[in-house]
């Protein structure tokens, strides 16, 4: 779903990348809630492997292909405002080295993936999981809803920007219609990959899934003997 | 946790499946057009779409300038990717993370 330049009008871009810049500038104030020195390292894999889910484009048939965009992903594993700067710094990365993803249109892409991605993803995760029974087999299928319902979301939030601000005459019902339809069967493989995803992260270590953290048991307290005076 | 795979197993693990599916899987990805694209063809706005200005980087579009295997190229500029995002990542977290002192935990 990367935008590139063109496609909106600098009004358009510019009220985009002021959102963008204030989501990431808030998400860096509250993701330190998020992250501690057990976490950190979490956000660097997190951003990693979603770059390279990106990478692989999955066929939806007509000649048409989807990937991961991962917000969902993301926010389930080290959090909303944490993953949504995984996600920025994935989008970031794209958009100067790859030219996947256009500069002026680097803020849209940020709005639509990485803060309209994670948020819906999360918002949906935390309901099911709250209806589901609380158990961590519960989180993996509460995500990968999360990811189904993110896709479509987030293309519906591109059309509106193409209402107020796309450069060419195109009636944006028409967009709206094709968007809509086209993302929900990639949301089907969205929320394939991040049900499988989540589901072997919380196989092996549920205590470093953020989503299941009121799930497990807080990490527990060693005791540890240390020499007199070593601890420096 | 006792029975859970360490720490740095876990993120070694995650990071060679990621350096593996942007090294190697990636090549058989579909080169078909992503749902955006193909909408904005359809539907008459494709056109209006601009060359990004870093269409010239050593690693534009997934491929590496100056290798010309395709698969060789593509998983280069996949590993750098995955490299790059894993540091400016990794290093935002550290820099905005709670410091949690041994002392701080009782």
């Amino acid at each position: 779903m990367h935008v590139p330049d063109g496609f909106l009008d600098a009004p358009t871009s510019v009220a985009t990348a002021v959102v963008a810049a204030g989501g990431v500038a808030f998400a860096l104030r509250k993701a330190r809630t998020e992250l501690d020195d057990r976490t950190a390292p979490m956000a660097g894999l997190v951003a990693a492997f979603i770059f390279a889910g990106q990478m692989i484009n999955f066929p939806v048939g007509a000649g048409t292909s989807g990937h991961l965009l991962g917000g969902a992903l993301a926010a389930v594993l080290v959090g909303p405002w944490t993953g949504a700067l995984c996600i920025s710094v994935v989008l970031l990365v794209q958009a100067l080295f790859m030219a996947d993803g256009g500069i002026t249109a680097l803020g849209t892409n940020i709005v639509l993936m990485a803060l309209v991605g994670c948020f819906t993803g999360y918002l949906v995760f935390r309901l099911v999981a709250a209806v589901l029974p609380k158990r961590l087999s519960s989180i993996a299928p509460a995500a990968a809803i999360g990811a189904l319902l993110s896709v479509p979301v987030a293309a519906a939030v591109f059309t509106l920007l193409f209402a107020v601000g796309g450069t060419a005459p195109v009636d944006a019902s028409d967009v709206l219609v094709a968007m809509l339809g086209w993302h929900t069967v990639i949301g089907i493989g969205e929320a394939v990959v991040t049900g499988l995803v989540v589901a072997s992260v919380v196989a092996v270590r549920p205590d470093l899934v953020h989503g299941a953290r009121t799930l497990v048991p807080a990490a527990e307290l060693e005791i540890r003997t240390v020499p007199a005076g070593g601890q420096s | 946790m006792r029975t859970g795979m360490r720490t740095r197993t876990f993120v070694i693990t995650g990071l060679l499946v990621a350096l593996l599916v942007a090294g190697f899987g990636s090549y058989y990805a579909s080169s078909h057009p992503d749902g955006l694209q193909y909408v904005a063809d359809r539907t008459g706005f494709g056109d209006s779409a601009k060359d990004s200005p870093t269409s010239d980087s050593p690693f534009a579009n997934y491929d590496t300038a100056g290798v010309d295997d395709e698969r060789l190229g593509g998983g280069l500029a996949g590993v750098i990717g995955v490299l790059l995002t894993l540091v400016i990542a990794g290093g935002v977290a550290y820099a905005v993370r709670r410091r949690t002192p041994a002392e701080a935990e009782h």
